[in-house]
């Protein structure tokens, strides 16, 4: 048991990183024409709303609420210090995760009842969105019977996660917990090492350079004046107009 | 590139020689970059011109800023999840072959085997409702022409007097990608994937960059940016770029049974750009005239030179045909420039259905008629004469509201001025081969439209002789900068081919 632990939670997780660092690098150098998320709104618009709306603003509000309770526990452990703002962080917390459960089984169930988005479903989308519908199940029940996930995650797991980022595991705490979180974390990892094989990719490219650019983009290939001019050099690199 | 409407003759050459190039693959199926619709018509996608459904364009807003309809930084990242105005793929048509095999494999049966449409996208047997070209000279039904988004601004009795029989008419308009000067497109990118290109003003969509959030298909108050649902990036006209580099006429302009299109070189300031596109409602036409300078201009031919505009350039200006029908004859209109993308696609607007003119006729004429000739029962006469000089362009059988929705964001007059430019190279070349004309009535005419003896004779060139080399001025791109323009050639050294280097296919 001890040696399983030690490779789900000490094993796993590197495995986890690794895949996602050097998947993740390879797929945008090598397959930069697939770093997206394949949309299928242009083959069934109206259902995908009820799908795609809840599922996407539920998770972004979920998956920040994971990573600041990662990286600044204190702090959460000090909101937390009054019962009132506790329980609004938890049900802020939770009713997202509802949102995230229902839209992804909307999902689910549009992929697998529209004919037009089956033609553009791959088993790895099924995959995942199998392994996410596990996920924010099981997430919806531990927050629901072990109470309260922000206090103990940032005060367990937190460390844990720290100290598999610094290189000097502890899962002294993580091998006590109840199944239902280590399941949690077990899948956590699962969906971190299948990243870079996914369209979840599609996050790391997501545009918010956009608000910093002016509307039109004009783009020269060549600097025209510059490549006129007689004292331009030659030089491999072409005089581009920026 | 300009489109000589009255020229048009509809038979969809440029759609057929623009598919088979460029949109002949799975999940381009649907995509006509080059379309040619019926007017009126609803077009393709359907009502697409309607801008409550796609919310496509530019507005201006009460502060007289420019803003996305549709789009835009704040719109955009907040629909990412679901962008509530992106058509879908029922609105331009599902795509379908026939089950042809069938015809000769179907195993021995009581019936006649058929060749059943199936589905490209599913695969699956479906009822074919809408196809390409669906209300292709389907003036006057009511599920198409009268669906027509430009009929709102006629009155009930003159819509209904547009669809009688005797008085119905209709044209082509093909559209392509307007390249536009403002492009909605680019502005909505939030990838930052289309561009438009400096050396000649193609906007292109960067395959790589594409992240399919899909915002230029609704941005786009043309509909001329498509998504492709295979590959799941979106694509849109190139203007056959890699033609235009080695000198060729992109496929639509270079198959046009017609010779409707003028490809020329126009001169821009681009720091006007702005100014134009923020222009008033009724000024945006002659704001975007402005925007193109004169290419004889010293001062003009300095400031290019000294911003590196190769010579071959600055002569393909001044030779540019679009130049003539444009700036100097002042013969053509943008396409709805009232959604304020500056769009760089140019109409003649189409004289003959609307010159015709429909009025009671007495049946003592019809008396006079022999049996062959063609008339209806009732009391309405066809006339095509044109005996009075303008008479006919204001009571015009296609009322000139309906022309000015399209081309000049309302202003009849504009529509008028251009039709009765026609009409006074008509007169005056009646005049030069007919005779029936007076030289008084022909100067008279030529006179009131600011037209010269020789400006009239250029058109009727233009119009009717041109050459192929009269009609496509576009200098090559410099041989030494044509490969570099798709890819710079040390980038790439010890690689096998340019481009793309896996296949468009999805799976991940």
């Amino acid at each position: 048991m001890n040696l399983f632990n030690l490779f789900l939670f000490v094993g796993l997780p590197y495995i986890a990183l690794v895949t996602f660092l050097v998947g993740t690098i390879q797929r945008y150098r090598s397959k930069g024409f697939k770093v997206s998320s394949l949309s299928s709104q242009f083959l069934e618009g109206r259902s995908l709303f009820w799908g795609s709306v809840p599922f996407h603003f539920g998770i972004l509000v979920v998956f920040c609420g994971h990573l600041t309770a990662f990286l600044i526990p204190r702090g959460v452990l000090l909101w937390n210090g009054d019962p009132l703002r506790l329980i609004i962080l938890q049900v802020t917390a939770f009713s997202f995760g509802l949102s995230m459960l229902i839209g992804l089984s909307g999902l689910l169930v549009r992929r697998f009842t529209n004919a037009r988005v089956r033609m553009v479903t791959t088993r790895m989308d099924l995959l995942l969105e199998l392994l996410l519908f596990t996920q924010t199940a099981l997430g919806l029940w531990m927050a629901f019977n072990y109470r309260w996930g922000s206090s103990w995650f940032a005060a367990d797991l937190s460390p844990y996660l720290w100290s598999l980022l610094s290189l000097s595991p502890d899962i002294s705490a993580v091998s006590e917990l109840p199944l239902a979180i280590q399941l949690h974390i077990v899948n956590a990892f699962l969906i971190f090492t299948l990243f870079p094989f996914t369209r979840l990719v599609h996050l790391l490219v997501a545009p918010l350079h956009y608000l910093m650019r002016p509307y039109q983009r004009v783009i020269w290939n060549w600097d025209r004046r510059a490549i006129r001019h007689p004292n331009t050099p030659w030089s491999p690199t072409r005089p581009k107009n920026t | 590139m300009v489109f000589h409407l009255d020229k048009c003759i509809g038979c969809h050459t440029c759609s057929v020689a623009c598919k088979n190039i460029w949109t002949d693959r799975k999940g381009a199926e649907y995509m006509w970059w080059n379309n040619v619709e019926t007017k009126p018509g609803t077009g393709y996608p359907q009502k697409w011109e309607d801008q409550d459904i796609y919310q496509g364009g530019w507005l201006k807003d009460a502060s007289g800023n420019l803003r996305l309809r549709g789009a835009g930084k704040a719109k955009g990242l907040l629909n990412i999840f679901h962008n509530p105005h992106l058509p879908t793929v029922d609105d331009y048509y599902e795509p379908f072959t026939y089950r042809y095999l069938n015809l000769i494999e179907a195993p021995p049966g009581d019936d006649q085997p058929t060749a059943r449409p199936v589905s490209l996208i599913t695969g699956e047997p479906m009822d074919v409702k809408m196809g390409p070209n669906w209300d292709d000279d389907l003036s006057g039904t009511p599920d198409y022409a009268r669906k027509d988004p430009n009929l709102e601004h006629l009155s009930p009795a003159e819509q209904e007097a547009m669809f009688q029989l005797e008085r119905m008419a209709f044209f082509y308009l093909p559209r392509i990608c307007n390249h536009c000067l403002n492009p909605a497109c680019v502005a909505s990118c939030p990838s930052g994937a289309i561009y438009k290109r400096g050396e000649d003003g193609i906007v292109l969509i960067n395959q790589k960059v594409c992240r399919a959030w899909r915002m230029c298909v609704t941005a786009c108050p043309y509909k001329k940016s498509y998504y492709n649902w295979h590959t799941g990036k979106s694509e849109k006209c190139i203007l056959c770029f890699p033609r235009m580099e080695a000198g060729y006429a992109p496929a639509c302009m270079h198959s046009c049974v017609g010779r409707i299109r003028y490809i020329g070189v126009l001169l821009y300031d681009a720091d006007r750009i702005h100014a134009a596109a923020s222009a008033d409602t009724k000024d945006l036409v002659n704001a975007q005239l402005d925007v193109i300078v004169n290419p004889f201009d010293e001062e003009v031919i300095a400031s290019a030179k000294a911003n590196g505009v190769p010579d071959s350039t600055i002569k393909a200006a001044q030779n540019s045909p679009a130049y003539k029908f444009i700036k100097e004859w002042g013969m053509a209109l943008p396409l709805h420039p009232e959604f304020r993308t500056l769009p760089m696609l140019w109409y003649v607007p189409p004289l003959l259905p609307v010159m015709a003119s429909v009025r009671p006729g007495d049946q003592s004429q019809k008396a006079k008629l022999n049996d062959m000739a063609k008339t209806w029962t009732d009391d309405w006469l066809y006339d095509t004469s044109t005996t009075e000089l303008w008479g006919t362009v204001e009571q015009a059988r296609f009322p000139l509201k309906y022309l000015a929705s399209l081309f000049s964001a309302g202003d009849t007059h504009a529509v008028a001025d251009k039709l009765k430019k026609l009409m006074a190279v008509r007169i005056y070349r009646r005049f030069k081969t007919v005779g029936d004309v007076t030289e008084e009535r022909m100067k008279a005419a030529l006179r009131e439209t600011g037209l010269t003896q020789e400006s009239a004779e250029g058109i009727f060139y233009l119009t009717a002789l041109a050459k192929f080399n009269d009609r496509f001025v576009i200098p090559p791109a410099h041989r030494e900068q044509a490969m570099e323009m798709l890819e710079f050639t040390g980038d790439v050294k010890g690689n096998t081919g340019f481009g793309f280097r896996e296949r468009p296919e999805r799976g991940l």
